[in-house]
């Protein structure tokens, strides 16, 4: 249980995948104006991660069973573009509600690195299979922790009066530095509770 | 006309440099550029790795163009460059174990990397060969200066070394922040001020991510922002009266509309 505990919290905080380890950085920067369409954006990115990781785990077996590797990126990338476009169509037909909560975002998450990012991490941790789910929800919600957290810095910064030369996308990064940097203060919280 | 269309193959290759750097003015492969430049050595090997896939890709795309059908030609792109991929990290882990260590998962995830995807879309498809070979070196030489820059100042600053060498004098304490991922940001932001500041001198105009230019999914990602707020609005409307007719729905069709960049 406490392994579970561990990846998961360090998914969320350590290692966020948008503030440490880089990944998703485009929705992170171009969905991030308006905190409904970065929460939806988020949610639909922790769906899929979820639902990809189940999916490509046993296939991961499948290739590591006739040793197939080198194979990885190749499959995984096409599952994954596969899936996302399976789940929209049976969102639509079959879960109206969802599909409209997430289903505008669903195309946009196909070639997000976040998404294939975790399926490797998974795979590169030899994670089983319970670990890899839990693995693939902390980083989802760590995504979704950044990006609200940042929708609602760069609400703010609207207001501001900043200096020209910074105006547009370089202000963007500099706070997203600030961001990240509040997040190394999480640095080593998880191993001092977990382990 | 041979001088012509040398002429023409030459700009193609330049204007990867500055006037459209994929990382400074389009922002996009923003994900490797903040993750492997705390060293110079990792961010070379980044660059080269993706310029490879690049160009290779944008050939085989280009040479691939009318054979491939309109409605699946993304994920015919994606398989091309997957397949580069993996023979890019296949060579990396033959000679290169080293650098294969220090890029880790960021070597496979090459293959979302939208600068290649994305010059694929916007060009390859549509254009000869040789052109493309060229808009893909440019593009991948744009990449890998942009990745040096930023992996120069990280390592110097954050570690007082240059590939490894110290640099500085042992007297300076290197600030580690730089090589954190909070520096990334810092940088990169400091970097992009820069260079719209030296773009604008010439009348251009500053870097947008919004634009996102060369994402394949740009269209996409601005049309479903718009839907989404748009049926925000619808929400708030029909709290005050019922509405008068079902929203419109985001079908097939006109979400292949939104598809050209």
């Amino acid at each position: 249980m406490n392994v579970y505990l561990a990846i998961l919290m360090t998914g969320i905080l350590t290692e966020n995948f948008v503030l440490a380890k880089f990944l998703g950085i485009c929705p992170f920067l171009g969905v991030s104006k308006k905190l409904n369409t970065a929460a939806g954006m988020s949610a639909a990115v922790i769906f899929v991660m979820v639902l990809s990781t189940a999916v490509t785990y046993p296939l991961n077996v499948l290739l590591m069973k006739y040793d197939l590797e080198y194979l990885q990126t190749i499959v995984f990338i096409l599952v994954i573009a596969a899936l996302v476009q399976l789940v929209e169509i049976v969102l639509k037909r079959f879960m109206k509600p969802l599909y409209n909560a997430l289903g505008i975002y669903l195309p946009l998450i196909t070639t997000n690195c976040a998404v294939l990012g975790v399926v490797l991490l998974s795979v590169q941790n030899e994670y089983n299979f319970g670990q890899s789910i839990v693995n693939a929800l902390g980083a989802g919600l760590g995504f979704m922790l950044a990006m609200v957290l940042f929708a609602g810095v760069r609400e703010r910064l609207e207001s501001c009066d900043i200096p020209k030369f910074l105006r547009g996308l370089p202000i963007t990064l500099v706070s997203a530095s600030l961001v990240s940097l509040s997040f190394l203060g999480f640095a080593g919280v998880v191993d001092g509770i977990f382990a | 006309m041979n001088e012509k269309k040398k002429q023409r193959i030459g700009r193609e290759f330049t204007k990867g440099l500055l006037r459209e750097n994929p990382v400074f003015r389009l922002v996009l492969g923003t994900c490797p550029t903040l993750a492997v430049t705390t060293s110079v050595e990792s961010a070379l090997g980044m660059g080269l790795s993706a310029m490879l896939v690049l160009v290779c890709s944008n050939v085989a795309i280009s040479a691939l163009r009318k054979v491939i059908p309109n409605k699946i030609r993304i994920p015919a792109y994606i398989t091309v460059i997957a397949a580069f991929v993996t023979i890019v990290q296949m060579l990396v882990k033959a000679f290169l174990p080293q650098i294969d260590e220090q890029l880790g998962i960021y070597l496979p995830l090459i293959v979302v990397n939208c600068i290649i995807l994305g010059r694929a879309e916007a060009f390859a498809g549509k254009n000869p060969v040789l052109a493309s070979a060229a808009d893909g070196l440019g593009m991948g030489v744009g990449f890998t200066a942009a990745l040096l820059c930023m992996g120069i100042i990280r390592e110097l600053l954050g570690s007082g070394t240059l590939l490894g060498y110290p640099v500085l004098p042992g007297s300076m304490e290197p600030m580690i922040i730089f090589i954190l991922p909070p520096g990334g940001f810092f940088v990169f932001g400091m970097l992009i001020a820069v260079t719209n500041r030296l773009v604008e001198r010439r009348g251009g105009q500053p870097a947008e991510h919004t634009g996102c230019a060369g994402c394949p999914m740009a269209s996409q990602c601005r049309l479903q922002e718009q839907r989404a707020l748009e049926a925000e609005k619808e929400k708030t409307v029909s709290k005050i009266k019922p509405p008068a007719g079902a929203v419109e729905e985001p079908t097939a069709e006109n979400m292949e509309g939104g598809d050209h960049v």
